[in-house]
C-alpha cells in the first residue's frame, strides 16, 4: 500500500525533521518502493517462529557496582552548542502560557 | 627503495631489521597522500602533526629496544571511530566539528600497540551507503578506476589502503560495509563475528549489526590489525568474554580435507558472469588445495535484504534520535525547543533522513508488528539457515558483491538499486556468523573482484586461513602493487 503524503508528514513529525515540499513528496514516492520490496517478507510462514533481536543473545550483562572517576565537566560540555553554568542550554520545554495550552 | 609499496607484515619486519624508521616511512606516506589524495579523497582528516610525533616516538622506543605489535606502523581510522581530541563526524554535517573527549576502544588499542594514526576516513554518512557518496564532504574514487565508487561505506578505509595511503585501515560493517568495499578496491577485508570486537567509542549506526572491521592489502596485514583490537571489554555489554586465538599463527596455509560449502542462492539472478566465473575458479583452487567443495543451499537468504532494510533502519532510527543540537553538533535555531530539533535534524543527509523515516514508520503504533516484528522474526530464519549449514561445512564460500565497481552517481538516484550492492554480505550480519573478502580476479576493464569466505560464530582463525592459503596460490594480492593512480 502507497504511503499517503499525510504519512510521510506524520512520521516526519514523529522523527522530529523538518522537511520540505520536495522531500516529502520524493519521500513519499521512495520509501512507498522500500516497503513494497519489504513485503516480500509476507511470503514466509512465521507462525511459532521467535524473533530474534541480537546476533549473539545475551542478558542483563551487569558490572561490579564500583565508583570510578567520570569525564571532565570541561570535556562533556565542550561539544554543546550552548553552555552556561556548566549547562547543556535549550529553549523552555515547559509552557508557561496556560491560555495557549487549550 | 619505495617504503610505501611494502606490505604491513612487511613493514612490521623492515622496521624490526632496522631497513627503515617510523618517522622515513610516515614522512613518506604523508607526502604521498599530499600528491595524490586529491584524487582519491580518502581521508577527511589528517592528524599528521601528531602522526610525525608519534612515529618519533615509536622510532625512541625501538631504540631502546622496545617492540610491540604495530610499533611505528602508520594506519588509518574509519571517520565512524572515536579519536580523542580529533575531529569525528561519521561523514555528517549534523557532528560537524565534534571532537571526542575520549578513545574508542579500538582507537585505544591501535594506540597501545604502537600504532601511528594517520586520519580519519571517509564514510558514507553514519555508514549508511555502499557508495561512499552519501558522506556529507567528499566523493571518494576508487583507486582503480577514478569515474567509479570504492564501495562502502568504509570506502575511505579501502581507498586509502588500495592506494598505498595507509598499510590498514579499520571500517566498520553493519550489512557489508568492510567487506562490499575491500572487494571493489582489490583488498582484503573482515568483518568479525558480533561482540568479538568492542562497540564502545563508534558511533551507533545499527546496534544489533555493527562491527568494527580490519582492511588489508594481504590477509596476514588483515590479521595484524584484527589481533590488537579483538577482545573483550567490559564497557560493551555485547562483547564477548572469550580467549583470543593468535590469528597470525594461524595462518598456516593448510586446508587438506576442510569442508568447504557453496550456497547456490548467493549464485542467482543479478550476479555478474564476470564476478560469477571469478569466484567459482576460486572455489575450484580452494578445492585443488585438498579442500572438499559441496554444493549447500541458505534457503532464506532470499530475505536477508528485505529484513535489513526494516532492522537497520529500525534501530538507525532510534540510535540517532540523540542529534538534537544540545550536547554535540550545530544547532538551528527554531520558534521553540521542537522546532529548533526539527531544524537541527534537517542537516542529515538525504539517506540518513530515508533511513530514520523508514525506521520510524516500521516502528510506529500499528507498523510494528507487520513490519519489524516480522524482520526479527526472518532474522531466525536467516541465522537458522546458517547454523544448519555449519553442522556440515567449515566454511561458506560466494562471492562478496554481485558487481564489480559501478560508476559514480550510476545509483545515487534509486535507494533500492543500492541497497542491492549488499544483497550477498547481509545475510552474515543478521547471523552469527563473520566473513571476509580476499581478492580473486579482475574483470575485463580491470576491476577487481572478491571472493567471500564466511566461518561460524568465532571462527575468523579459519576463514583468514583458509584466505590465506588461496592468497599465498595466486597473484592477485600482487597486482595492488603496480596500481598507480591516476593512470
Amino acid at each position: 500500500m502507497p504511503l499517503t503524503l499525510a504519512d510521510v508528514r506524520k512520521v516526519a513529525h514523529l522523527a522530529r525533521l523538518e522537511l520540505s515540499e520536495e522531500e516529502l513528496h520524493q519521500y513519499r514516492e521512495q520509501l512507498s518502493d522500500v516497503l513494497a520490496y519489504v513485503e516480500r517478507l509476507n511470503e514466509l510462514d512465521l507462525e511459532g517462529v521467535p524473533p530474534t533481536a541480537h546476533a549473539v543473545a545475551r542478558q542483563n550483562v551487569m558490572r561490579e557496582d564500583l565508583a570510578k572517576p567520570s569525564l571532565p565537566l570541561a570535556d562533556v560540555l565542550y561539544n554543546g552548542a550552548q553552555v552556561a553554568h556548566e549547562q547543556f542550554l535549550i529553549q523552555s520545554v515547559l509552557d508557561d502560557s496556560p491560555e495557549e495550552n487549550t | 627503495m619505495d617504503f610505501t609499496r611494502l606490505t604491513l607484515t612487511e613493514l612490521r619486519a623492515a622496521l624490526r631489521s632496522g631497513q627503515t624508521t617510523s618517522v622515513a616511512v610516515t614522512e613518506a606516506l604523508l607526502e604521498r597522500i599530499v600528491a595524490v589524495d586529491n584524487l582519491l579523497n580518502s581521508y577527511l582528516t589528517l592528524t599528521d602533526e601528531m602522526a610525525l610525533i608519534q612515529a618519533a616516538e615509536a622510532d625512541e622506543r625501538r631504540a631502546r629496544g622496545e617492540d610491540t605489535p604495530l610499533l611505528g606502523i602508520p594506519v588509518a581510522v574509519k571517520d565512524m571511530i572515536c579519536n580523542e581530541g580529533v575531529e569525528t563526524s561519521a561523514g555528517s554535517k549534523i557532528l560537524e566539528g565534534f571532537i571526542p573527549p575520549y578513545d574508542a576502544f579500538v582507537v585505544a588499542r591501535l594506540k597501545q600497540a604502537g600504532a601511528i594514526i594517520l586520519g580519519q576516513t571517509n564514510t558514507d554518512e553514519f555508514a549508511m551507503g555502499s557508495s561512499t557518496e552519501n558522506s556529507a564532504y567528499l566523493t571518494t574514487r576508487n583507486p582503480w578506476d577514478l569515474e567509479r565508487v570504492p564501495g562502502g561505506s568504509s570506502g575511505g578505509s579501502a581507498a586509502a589502503v588500495a592506494g598505498r595511503l595507509a598499510y590498514a585501515a579499520l571500517g566498520t560493517d553493519t550489512g557489508g560495509s568492510v567487506r562490499q568495499p575491500a572487494s571493489l578496491c582489490g583488498i582484503v577485508g573482515l568483518r568479525p563475528t558480533y561482540g568479538r570486537v568492542s562497540r564502545w567509542g563508534v558511533i551507533a549506526y545499527a546496534s544489533s549489526l555493527d562491527q568494527v572491521g580490519p582492511l588489508g592489502r594481504t590477509v596476514a596485514d588483515c590479521a595484524a590489525l584484527f589481533q590488537v583490537t579483538a577482545g573483550y571489554d567490559p564497557l560493551d555489554s555485547t562483547s564477548i568474554d572469550t580467549p583470543v586465538p593468535d590469528f597470525e599463527a594461524a595462518l598456516t596455509g593448510e586446508i587438506d580435507g576442510l569442508r568447504v560449502g557453496v550456497p547456490r542462492e548467493y549464485f542467482a539472478e543479478g550476479l555478474d558472469p564476470e564476478v560469477e566465473a571469478a569466484v567459482r575458479a576460486a572455489i575450484e583452487k580452494l578445492a585443488d588445495l585438498g579442500a572438499d567443495v559441496v554444493e549447500i543451499s541458505l534457503p532464506h537468504t532470499h530475505y536477508a535484504l528485505p529484513a535489513y532494510y526494516l532492522i537497520a533502519p529500525a534501530e538507525a532510527s532510534a540510535n540517532l534520535a540523540r542529534y538534537d543540537g544540545v550536547r554535540y553538533g550545530p544547532r538551528v535555531p527554531g520558534e521553540d525547543m521542537v522546532d529548533t530539533v526539527k531544524k537541527t535534524r534537517a542537516l542529515f543527509g538525504d539517506e540518513v533522513k530515508r533511513r530514520i523515516m523508514m525506521g520510524t514508520y516500521a516502528l510506529s503504533a500499528g507498523y510494528y508488528e507487520a513490519y519489524y516484528g516480522r524482520a526479527l522474526k526472518a532474522r531466525t530464519l536467516i541465522q537458522t539457515d546458517f547454523r544448519e549449514a555449519f553442522a556440515d561445512v567449515d566454511v561458506i564460500a560466494a562471492p562478496t558483491s554481485p558487481t564489480t565497481a559501478f560508476r559514480l552517481g550510476e545509483r545515487t538516484d534509486d535507494p533500492l538499486t543500492m541497497y542491492l550492492s549488499d544483497v550477498l554480505t547481509v545475510p552474515v550480519n543478521l547471523s552469527a556468523s563473520c566473513a571476509l573478502s580476499v581478492p580473486c580476479g579482475f574483470d575485463q576493464e580491470g576491476l577487481p573482484i572478491g571472493l567471500q569466505l564466511i566461518g561460524n560464530t568465532l571462527a575468523e582463525a579459519t576463514i583468514l586461513n583458509v584466505a590465506y592459503a588461496y592468497e599465498q596460490a595466486t597473484e592477485w594480492h600482487q597486482e595492488l602493487k603496480r596500481l598507480e593512480i591516476g593512470d
